[in-house]
């Protein structure tokens, strides 16, 4: 949408130059079930760079919440054990002590999620959740900690926030709470924000509000987003880069307009191609037959071959996430031959240019 | 598109004349008005989208349209009769051919019975045929929503979710309805299950001759899927026409809002350059603005806003807005005065 500078210089710069802020390297996680022991997901390798915007995309049961949490090592009860490495500005979360954990939680990465009002207790003021934040990660003063409540609850577009500072949760609407999240998220200046579907319970036109004020978050204060989220439509007005998840394992990482433009993997084809806003008015809507593989009854090699129309000889072979140049990457060996349609694919392409005009 | 496009002035399978609904709040201190006279009719064989936000009636409106709430004020005519009018059998029966689909397949079926029982059930209440014959009208509609025969067998929790919403659908069918309301039937579905389910309608219409009433707060299914589509806002249309018209040239300031805050999946050269963020959120249908109820947010309102209802006019053959100023020429999306850079 153009409001605020296209994305792909920061994205490109990181890849090059700089060191990553978050460098996720083969990370699984392992959880404890009646039936034994499962693999939730496996293989994670991503990296987000200093004030970068990345969506993490996928269906329900791929495994992008739990990413998100074991960043943090949110995990639940039943969580078995979790490999690989997860190296935020040079420190290993996976071997941090909880100490450690707890020192950077909130203060270096925040996380939001999508119902504001569960992450909110009903019975503290909104101003008083805000400043335990601050007040639990530096020794500022009650008054030094109210003003800094007050400016963070401006910066988060909350009208009149003298009179907000002391409401109760339940008085605000549902946008405003999420407002409250953001700012209590970002009153210790983390370079991290994870943000779980963070606008899948609001209304189209708040969530328009909410994603404006991430992104401009993001940009004024060089804060990097990861953005967890089902909808491509929210990640590309949002981000820079998309990751997308199938089945436990990133299967493509590239900017946003590369992976809508010209997807690598056919699942990313096949999202995109599912889309009504893309296809034909009363036309048939593209599916991809079948369902997700239960984390259960997992098949060996590329954990999308029996739904994909591109399967062959060879997709039985353990798929590893290639080089496909460019810092792009995709877990899909063919990837090279396949030419797959994406989201400006002929039948669409009268409608996308009817709202590039607009 | 279908046949009830081709000949708009048939009988409407479904007529709709200054509904009102209105809810006591738990203390009963005060009214929610939630649907505030609101005029439509459905044609038969179409597909009539009613797209809004949290809070604006819609799915108020799909409950009323099957009579699982009455109307405060107004009427509701099924093929020109009024169903309130019938005996208590006569309504029994005439409300199998209105039925209505929700969000939540796993609320719609009774996790302790067979797919197959669940299916039959609408039949052995309505005391069709004998068992052996509603057996077989009862896996037909399962076979129609494309399930195979052993599923008939299974307990909903061994099905995803789009193959439980495909159960529900074919227990929709069993009574052979004239029409369905769907009530976000899509919402709870994966992206990728999602076109599968929207498919099946389709199909389901064209084969059965169906009308559907589309409920969505998604523009991207809604305008899909639909013929013509309304707009509602806090209890009102504020837009109702051909799903082309009000898509690509909508009348009303707050349609022209939505469209502009749905985030579409396109890359950053093709999206718009500039988007219109509404301020605030939707008022409280207890006690909504007077005048056109959408001035407290509109980027265009005006004095006279404030000081009267807009009338609900016929702007462009059977387009038809509420707004003061929707025949105005700065109200096309290309001429915003108010947005963002």
């Amino acid at each position: 949408m153009g409001a605020g500078p296209p994305a792909q210089g920061g994205t490109e710069g990181a890849r090059d130059g700089a060191r990553p802020l978050l460098s996720v390297r083969g990370l699984g996680i392992r959880f404890k079930t009646a039936q034994g022991i499962w693999q939730a997901t496996r293989r994670i390798d991503f990296d987000i760079a200093p004030g970068e915007r990345v969506g993490i995309v996928g269906e329900s049961g791929c495994g992008k919440t739990i990413t998100g949490l074991s960043i943090l090592r949110l995990l639940p009860g039943n969580f078995a054990g979790l490999d690989g490495k997860i190296l935020f500005d040079g420190t290993d979360f996976a071997s941090c002590s909880a100490r450690q954990m707890r020192a950077i939680r909130g203060k270096r990465i925040a996380m939001i999620f999508q119902e504001p009002m569960s992450a909110l207790d009903p019975v503290f003021t909104v101003g008083h959740q805000i400043a335990e934040t601050l007040r639990v990660h530096t020794d500022v003063s009650y008054e030094e900690a109210r003003a800094k409540t007050l400016e963070m609850l401006r910066r988060v577009g909350i009208a009149s926030p003298e009179r907000r500072i002391d409401d109760y949760p339940h008085q605000l609407s549902g946008g405003m709470r999420q407002r409250v999240m953001i700012a209590a998220s970002l009153i210790c200046g983390p370079q991290l924000l994870i943000a779980d579907e963070p606008t899948t319970a609001l209304d189209v036109t708040v969530q328009a509000q909410i994603l404006e004020l991430l992104r401009d978050i993001s940009e004024t204060s060089k804060t990097a987003l990861m953005l967890i989220t089902h909808d491509l439509g929210v990640v590309a007005e949002t981000c820079t880069r998309m990751i997308t998840m199938y089945a436990g394992e990133v299967i493509e990482d590239a900017t946003v307009d590369e992976a809508l433009v010209r997807p690598l993997h056919p699942y990313t084809s096949g999202l995109l191609r599912s889309l009504p806003h893309l296809s034909p008015r009363h036309g048939r809507l593209p599916s991809i037959p079948g369902r997700v593989p239960s984390i259960a009854e997992m098949p060996a090699g590329c954990r999308f071959r029996a739904r994909c129309t591109h399967a062959t000889k060879g997709c039985e072979a353990e798929q590893k996430l290639l080089d496909a140049g460019g810092g792009r990457r995709v877990r899909c060996w063919r990837f090279a031959e396949l030419n797959l349609p994406g989201a400006l694919h002929p039948p669409s392409a009268p409608a996308a240019a009817k709202v590039a005009t607009q | 598109m279908t046949a009830a496009a081709a000949e708009p002035h048939r009988e409407p399978i479904v007529s709709v004349r200054d509904l009102q609904v209105r809810f006591q709040t738990s203390d009963r201190r005060a009214t929610v008005k939630a649907v505030d006279g609101v005029n439509f009719d459905v044609r038969r064989g179409e597909t009539f989208g009613i797209i809004g936000e949290s809070g604006s009636g819609k799915t108020t409106i799909g409950r009323a349209l099957v009579f699982l709430l009455n109307p405060s004020a107004g009427a509701i005519l099924h093929d020109g009769i009024d169903p309130l009018a019938l005996s208590r059998r006569a309504f029994q029966n005439h409300r199998r051919d209105y039925q209505i689909i929700f969000q939540d397949p796993n609320a719609a079926l009774n996790p302790r019975m067979t797919i197959l029982a669940s299916v039959l059930e609408p039949l052995e209440l309505a005391r069709v045929g004998n068992s052996a014959e509603r057996e077989r009208q009862a896996r037909e509609a399962l076979e129609r929503v494309g399930l195979p025969q052993e599923f008939g067998e299974r307990y909903p929790h061994q099905l995803s979710g789009g193959q439980k919403q495909r159960v529900v659908i074919a227990r929709a069918l069993t009574l052979k309805p004239k029409l369905i309301v769907c009530d976000e039937v899509v919402a709870a579905l994966d992206m990728s299950i999602r076109g599968d389910v929207l498919n099946l309608f389709a199909d389901l219409q064209r084969d059965l001759g169906l009308t559907y009433v589309f409920i969505t707060h998604d523009l991207a299914v809604v305008s899909h899927i639909s013929e013509r589509v309304a707009v509602m806002y806090l209890g009102q249309f504020v837009e109702l026409g051909p799903t082309e018209e009000v898509a690509e040239r909508p009348l009303h300031p707050y349609t022209i809002a939505l469209l502009s805050a749905e985030p579409r999946p396109l890359p950053s050269s093709m999206r718009q350059d500039s988007r219109i963020v509404l301020q605030g959120e939707v008022p409280s249908p207890i006690d909504p603005p007077s005048g056109c109820r959408f001035r407290t947010r509109c980027p265009h309102a005006q004095p006279l806003c404030t000081d009267r209802v807009p009338e609900w006019r016929e702007l462009k053959p059977d387009h038809w807005v509420a707004c003061h100023f929707a025949d105005r020429p700065n109200f096309s999306p290309n001429a915003q005065p108010e947005t963002t850079p």
